[in-house]
């Protein structure tokens, strides 16, 4: 297959903000994940765990609540005091309405969905009506004298338990009045610690409320008579969160120690049905603070400031015992952070509220596998580029010739003119921004940096010439009636003429730039589409999906490849199959139209056309042959996938030129480094 | 899919046979085991997982052996018949076959029957029929006949049906043939005619049945090489009327007519049959097995060195003649499904089927439990049936137990526990135990006489309680003061609260020596240590300075003065082991407890002085005893660890702290206790120190790594 000079890349200071909520929802099997910047993120669990959707973060909207209410509706709450509704489909904040009751702790929906009831720093408890298209304030509950950090609503609708500082009250739903209080030792191992908060409670059919605080306790608390079940002291940290299974059989607290402990509800003897909440199993997959946790019919899902989001499948509950049964660790977003000019060696890297831009090294010397060649030139850090505002980037683009950036955030588009002389370079940025041009799901170049493709939130695909110092809005393809899709990934033809487009749901689309209209629409699959990339020459589109499927269509045909009709009947390898990270980039081979070049998070894969195709026996992840052996072995043994997993966690892999490849790396332990330092645990003479 | 395995021989010497083969092969009471009748002389007794034969017995020169062999499973006795008319009746133990049990009969014997569950039968050759026991209470009895002239007897097979021995045999007169079926229960024989479906006549070569619901599936194999199958009814509408039965065709040409040796078919199950024979006329003879379901030819072997047309199928395995030996095919089939029958069954393939790790599943008790409940319902039911048809329910052994436990003796339950303990374990088993403890423990309360102590040791140690199931056990031994079920609970259970603990070590310290002297105590964890001879006092003194702790050097302060002035009474009281070994391993039992110390301190508080003095002794022993190896470890199986040995002074230090000042004899301890805490101290914080050290060496390596944050290297894809 050939040697390349790898560029390998580790100054991408990448950091995932630390998980703040997650919230499951049962009828679509789909789980919201926010974040401690204000992102919030969509994971189809049926489709492989794949993040189909995200919202950007905003500085001052820290989210301390999510929820899924009437049905499909995703609201968020945060310390601005504000309530968020999410328009799913459009990928846009649909309403924000202010509560005032000061900063929103905590936020739960009535079980019918109708109703919303947010918890406030002021000790306010504020029931909003969910209408078809906002919400509105109903009532207030009695005042409570410090902040409400945790609702849970009784199963019936009827009463509701709120988790303040040092007490729990339950409220009358109906009315609104406070009908219990139950106080809450502050003790902890007999020292008498300052506050107790109660950061979890849950209120079950029979009554019964589980609490968590921060002194370590799972209670268990009779509402009706007000007094203290069973007392489970489950860590010397903070129990930060809780979740119950719908069956209310089981449940799950996660702890600052970064511990997450199972509780099921087992009978005690043989004769009697009398049952108990027994503590049976516990996990510990996280380094920090297991800050929110939730409860999959099959699975205990938990995240926390460490940043990875966790899925734990209960083994009792899985049926199949195939791979949907092993542990999901989710670190990196599934979306391309890194952008590359190709021609310049430049990468354009997305941070929250930066991009950077970096020119890489060279080196003249030439080495054999493995060995690390002396730089005759280091990387070059060319530019830090802050956008204004406190809104996150949603997406970049440098174009390949290196002479346009472009960004965007929720409300504001950004286009930038580089130009380099000699080792200056010069930045300008291109105003009088057309007014439709607000903001962008995803921005494209064409290959030869003469057009600018955007894909805008109302499922619009607008087309621009590029001109010095300027731009003209050229087309926009509108969306077919009826649907609001927005289109997330976008694919150009290296000749120009084609553009694919892909929703998070619908399938692709193929336009044709030149005569500006609907050319094709790709047949329909189950599974979204994780990466798109149109070849060379061919004009065949290469699709990845999230259950690891690799489809080529051929645009011309309008017809799927012979090749993938190859790979369709034959099937890809087992252990292809198993691999838990999407596919995030798919490109070419310069000079080689047979080969395609893609990577997920923790390898990279040639696949070369003309070799055969590998069978379930054969091994795929081909270790280095020994040298001695002839060629006849080493070809009879070759099969199309050529994988290398020496780089990872990857988040970028792409092909300059025919013998240089670039992989940008983001070590974990680097990650690990930058988060706050954990609950430390003293090993020696406690 | 039904399956032949690789066969082998069974005979190491050939049968002295010739072509005609053995004579018959039977099972004998033992599974696995065979009686082989040569056609000669011999009776051999084969044990076919071994190939080995374990016993061989022959008749006299000049006599020969008329029909096979056979067990009474009744008696375990073996049964042969020689020259027609002497029946002979002998056991594993006899020799000799001339100078066992003889009966002359007044008719031809045709062939003994034996199966499990009845007495033997014996079919003349006229064809009347004889149980073993009343034809022994009278030899020379008239034997009727029952068929006709020229009339013979080809075929004929005993079995059980519905409980009831049925016997049915097969004669044929000039090409005719005709079923007989004797019932017992009934003493009824009806006769039937077979009519052969096609035209010609050709001869039947062999037999096999199987018993239906209504029908004896009665199979034959014709020499034209098809398999007919006839059904015959259990319970004949006209039974005295000879009756005529159409055969119909099953399977064709599996066989080929001109088979030089004959052919035999055997039934294996409801729808497979297996087949011997020639299938086409010149090739060679083959064990085959036919799906008749679905007429296919499911698997065959080639038995290229000829058999002699008999074949005898009982268990798994398959009996033929192969060559001049006796060969065994054992038979398989699985379960099979449309895919597996298509031969794409692609999962079992898979390499890439994970097998699932071992996981403990909570909610397998509550399953028992709903699974009992259900047994209970059906059981209810069946109550109610009884009243009805008085069926005799089966009750489980569980609640037999129970019912057992409150009224029998307790020689007679220890007895029941015993078998109860010895069946096959079901998933809700500890929770059955636990209903027994409580049940035996209920019966104790009830009448105080009653201690069933060896059952609750039993119980103790099927290692499935908890406290939690038998919350009353230790309560009544602490009221027994058995010393021994309370180590054995303590070491067994994982639960135990504190208090119980406590009250334990309490009863442990103040019971009195010769009340130990008699119990019976498990000694494991201090025999290595500790010489019941107490020769502590001989040991050197030096041995325990090998930890860098030695009470007399002087780091610590004036008091330690007080030490050196009587250093040898300190090494004695060091050396020497405070407790005899028997109270010592109780103690044990108590410091691998698991515990709370919040739960435990205030239990700890009301310990006598005395004892809590005499307890920290012992522990600063066996503290010593740890030091003495680099290890920091005490001999022997299961003893306490330096950990627990630790934890323990230091709790009955904090609980009785200003009591045990105050005692004198306690304080040159306490001095000693003080050196060793601050050695300990100044350990583990050497110990954090390194720690931390590990950990920025740590990241100096790790930043080291991260410097090269950009390189280009080389890679090259296979």
């Amino acid at each position: 297959m050939g040697e390349f000079n790898v560029h390998r890349v580790r100054f991408f200071n990448y950091v995932p903000s630390g998980i703040r909520c997650v919230a499951y929802n049962n009828q679509s099997n789909r789980l919201a994940v926010s974040r401690t910047d204000g992102t919030v993120e969509i994971y189809n669990l049926s489709a492989n765990y794949f993040q189909e959707k995200f919202f950007p973060g905003h500085e001052s909207r820290a989210t301390e609540a999510l929820c899924w209410a009437k049905g499909q509706r995703l609201f968020s709450a945060g310390l601005n005091g504000e309530i968020i509704e999410y328009d799913l489909q459009a990928l846009t904040i649909k309403y924000a309405v202010d509560a005032f009751g000061g900063p929103i702790w905590s936020m739960a929906a009535s079980p019918s969905g109708s109703q919303l009831l947010v918890g406030c720093e002021d000790g306010s408890v504020k029931l909003f009506q969910i209408t078809p298209d906002k919400i509105q304030f109903e009532r207030n509950f009695d005042r409570q004298k410090s902040r409400i950090l945790s609702l849970s609503w009784h199963p019936a609708g009827t009463h509701v338990a709120a988790g303040s500082i040092d007490y729990i009250s339950v409220f009358d739903s109906k009315s609104g009045s406070a009908i219990g209080k139950m106080l809450v030792d502050r003790q902890y191992m007999g020292v008498s610690k300052r506050k107790c908060i109660i950061w979890g409670v849950a209120f079950l059919s029979d009554g019964t409320v589980i609490s968590v605080d921060s002194a370590g306790k799972v209670q268990i608390w009779d509402s009706a008579t007000g007094t203290l079940v069973k007392n489970h002291l489950v860590s010397n940290a903070d129990v930060q969160s809780i979740a119950v299974s719908a069956q209310e059989d089981s449940f799950v607290v996660g702890t600052a120690e970064g511990t997450v402990f199972h509780f099921q509800l087992v009978s005690v003897t043989s004769s009697s049905s009398e049952k108990q909440w027994v503590r049976t199993k516990p996990f510990q997959h996280h380094t920090h603070d297991v800050r929110a946790v939730a409860h999959s019919p099959t699975a205990l899902i938990s995240g926390g400031t460490d940043t990875h989001l966790v899925i734990r499948p209960l083994m009792e509950k899985v049926e199949v015992k195939n791979y949907d049964a092993a542990l999901r660790k989710i670190t990196f977003p599934h979306r391309r952070l890194v952008s590359c000019a190709k021609k310049k060696q430049l990468l354009l890297f997305q941070f929250a509220h930066h991009l950077e831009l970096w020119r890489l090294g060279s080196t003249v010397a030439t080495g054999k596998n493995g060995d690390t060649l002396p730089l005759s030139k280091n990387a070059d850090h060319l530019l830090h580029l802050k956008t204004k505002g406190p809104e996150n980037i949603i997406c970049s683009c440098i174009s390949p010739c290196g002479g346009w950036i472009a960004c965007s955030t929720a409300s504001r588009f950004f286009l930038y003119r580089l130009n380099y002389e000699h080792d200056n370079i010069s930045l300008q940025r291109v105003s009088k921004m057309p007014v439709f041009l607000r903001s962008a799901l995803q921005i494209l170049f064409s290959e030869d940096s003469t057009k600018l493709f955007v894909a805008s939130n109302q499922g619009s695909l607008r087309v621009f010439r590029l001109l010095e110092g300027g731009f003209t809005h050229l087309h926009s393809f509108q969306p077919q009636s009826g649907t609001v899709q927005s289109m997330c990934l976008l694919a150009v033809s290296p000749d120009g003429n084609w553009l694919a487009a892909s929703g998070t749901s619908a399938g692709v689309h193929v336009y044709n730039v030149k005569q500006l209209k609907l050319h094709c629409t790709v047949p329909a699959y189950n599974f979204p589409v994780t990466a798109l990339a149109i070849a060379p020459n061919t004009n065949n589109l290469v699709i990845a999906h999230s259950d690891q499927q690799v489809f080529e269509y051929s645009i011309p045909d309008k017809q799927y490849t012979e090749w993938s009709r190859t790979v369709q009947k034959q099937g890809f390898h087992h252990l292809w199959l198993q691999r838990d990270t999407p596919i995030t980039h798919i490109s070419f081979h310069p000079k080689r139209p047979m080969h395609i070049l893609l990577h997920d998070t923790y390898m990279f894969c040639l696949i070369d056309k003309s070799l055969p195709l590998p069978n379930d026996k054969t091994l795929l992840y081909n270790p280095l042959p020994p040298t001695n052996e002839s060629d006849v072995i080493r070809r009879r043994t070759a099969h199309a996938f050529k994988i290398s997993k020496k780089y990872k966690p990857l988040l970028f892999v792409d092909l300059l030129d025919e013998k240089t490849l670039v992989a940008v790396e983001r070590p974990l332990d680097d990650i690990i480094a930058q988060l706050p330092p954990p609950i430390k645990k003293k090993k020696f003479g406690t | 899919m039904a399956d032949l395995e690789e066969g082998f021989t069974l005979t190491a010497v050939p049968l002295g046979s010739g072509p005609d083969g053995p004579l018959g092969v039977e099972q004998s009471d033992k599974t696995d085991q065979f009686l082989v009748t040569d056609s000669g002389r011999t009776v051999i007794l084969y044990k076919v997982s071994d190939q080995k034969p374990l016993g061989s017995w022959s008749v006299k020169q000049g006599q020969i052996i008329t029909c096979p062999a056979v067990c009474n499973f009744q008696t375990g006795e073996y049964i042969v018949v020689h020259d027609n008319k002497v029946l002979r009746i002998w056991n594993n133990e006899d020799v000799n076959l001339d100078k066992v049990f003889k009966a002359t009969l007044s008719a031809e014997v045709y062939r003994i029957h034996s199966i499990q569950g009845t007495e033997p039968l014996v079919l003349f050759k006229e064809g009347a029929v004889r149980g073993l026991e009343a034809l022994l209470a009278e030899p020379q009895q008239k034997i009727e006949t029952v068929i006709s002239d020229e009339e013979v007897i080809k075929w004929t097979k005993f079995f059980m049906v519905f409980r009831h021995p049925v016997l049915i045999f097969i004669t044929e007169k000039h090409g005719n043939y005709f079923a007989y079926v004797q019932k017992f229960n009934s003493r009824i024989l009806s006769k039937y005619t077979l009519l052969l479906g096609q035209e010609e006549k050709c001869v039947i070569q062999s037999f096999s049945t199987s018993v239906g619901r209504k029908f004896i599936s009665l199979m034959s194999l014709t020499s034209d090489g098809c398999v007919y199958e006839t059904l015959i009814p259990i319970h004949p509408s006209e039974p005295e009327k000879n009756q005529r039965l159409v055969q119909s065709q099953l399977l064709k040409s599996v066989v080929s007519g001109s088979a030089r040796s004959g052919a035999a078919l055997s039934i294996l199950d409801q729808d497979h049959v297996a087949v011997l024979g020639a299938p086409r006329p010149a090739s060679k003879e083959c064990l085959s097995v036919w799906n008749t379901k679905f007429q296919t030819l499911q698997t065959s072997k080639e038995l290229p060195q000829g058999t002699s047309g008999q074949l005898w199928y009982y268990g798994e395995n398959l009996f033929m003649l192969h060559g001049k030996f006796l060969t065994v095919i054992p038979y398989k089939c699985e379960v099979s499904s449309l895919a597996g029958a298509l031969g794409k069954l692609k999962h079992s393939q898979d390499p890439g089927t994970h097998v699932t790790p071992h996981f403990v599943n909570w909610e397998t008790s509550q399953g028992c439990e709903l699974g009992s409940q259900n047994s209970e319902q059906s059981k209810r039911i069946l109550r109610r049936r009884k009243i009805q048809v008085s069926v005799q329910p089966e009750v489980p052994a569980s609640t037999q137990l129970l019912a057992t436990i409150q009224k029998d003796s307790e020689k007679h339950i220890e007895v029941e526990l015993r078998k109860f303990l010895a069946t096959k374990r079901t998933p809700d088993f500890h929770t059955i135990i636990g209903d027994v403890v409580i049940g035996l423990l209920g019966r104790c309360k009830a009448e105080p006489s009653f201690y069933p102590r060896n059952c609750l040791m039993q119980l103790v140690q099927t290692h499935v309680l908890s406290y939690s199931l038998c919350p009353g056990l230790m309560e009544v031994a602490l009221e027994k003061t058995d010393v021994q079920i309370l180590q054995l609970c303590l070491q067994q259970l994982p639960d135990v609260p504190e208090s119980v603990t406590c009250a334990c070590l309490k009863l442990f310290l103040s019971i009195g020596d010769d009340t130990l002297q008699d119990a019976d105590i498990n000694m494991e964890s201090v025999s290595d240590y500790m010489d019941p001879v107490q020769d502590g006092e001989m040991e050197e003194q030096t041995t325990f300075l090998q930890n860098g702790f030695n009470p007399e050097e002087d780091n610590c302060d004036s008091c330690a003065q007080k030490l050196k002035e009587k250093p040898q009474a300190a090494a004695d009281e060091s050396t020497s082991c405070p407790l005899t070994p028997k109270r010592a391993a109780l103690l044990n039992a108590i410091l691998c407890s698991a515990y709370s110390e919040t739960f435990l301190l205030p239990h700890l508080k009301d310990i006598p002085a005395q004892h809590s003095t005499l307890f920290l002794q012992y522990l600063y022993f066996l503290y010593l005893k740890c030091s003495e190896n680099a290890t920091m470890t005490l001999p022997g199986t299961h003893p306490p660890t330096l950990n627990q040995i630790m934890d323990w002074i230091c709790l009955l230090l904090d609980a009785n702290f200003t009591v045990v000042v105050m005692i004198p004899e306690a304080k040159r301890l306490l001095l000693s206790l003080y050196k060793f805490v601050k050695s300990q101290i100044s350990i583990c914080s050497e110990l954090n120190k390194i720690e931390v050290s590990f950990r920025e060496l740590q990241k100096l390596n790790q930043e080291k790594n991260n410097r090269e944050l950009y390189s280009i290297e080389v890679l090259e894809l296979f």
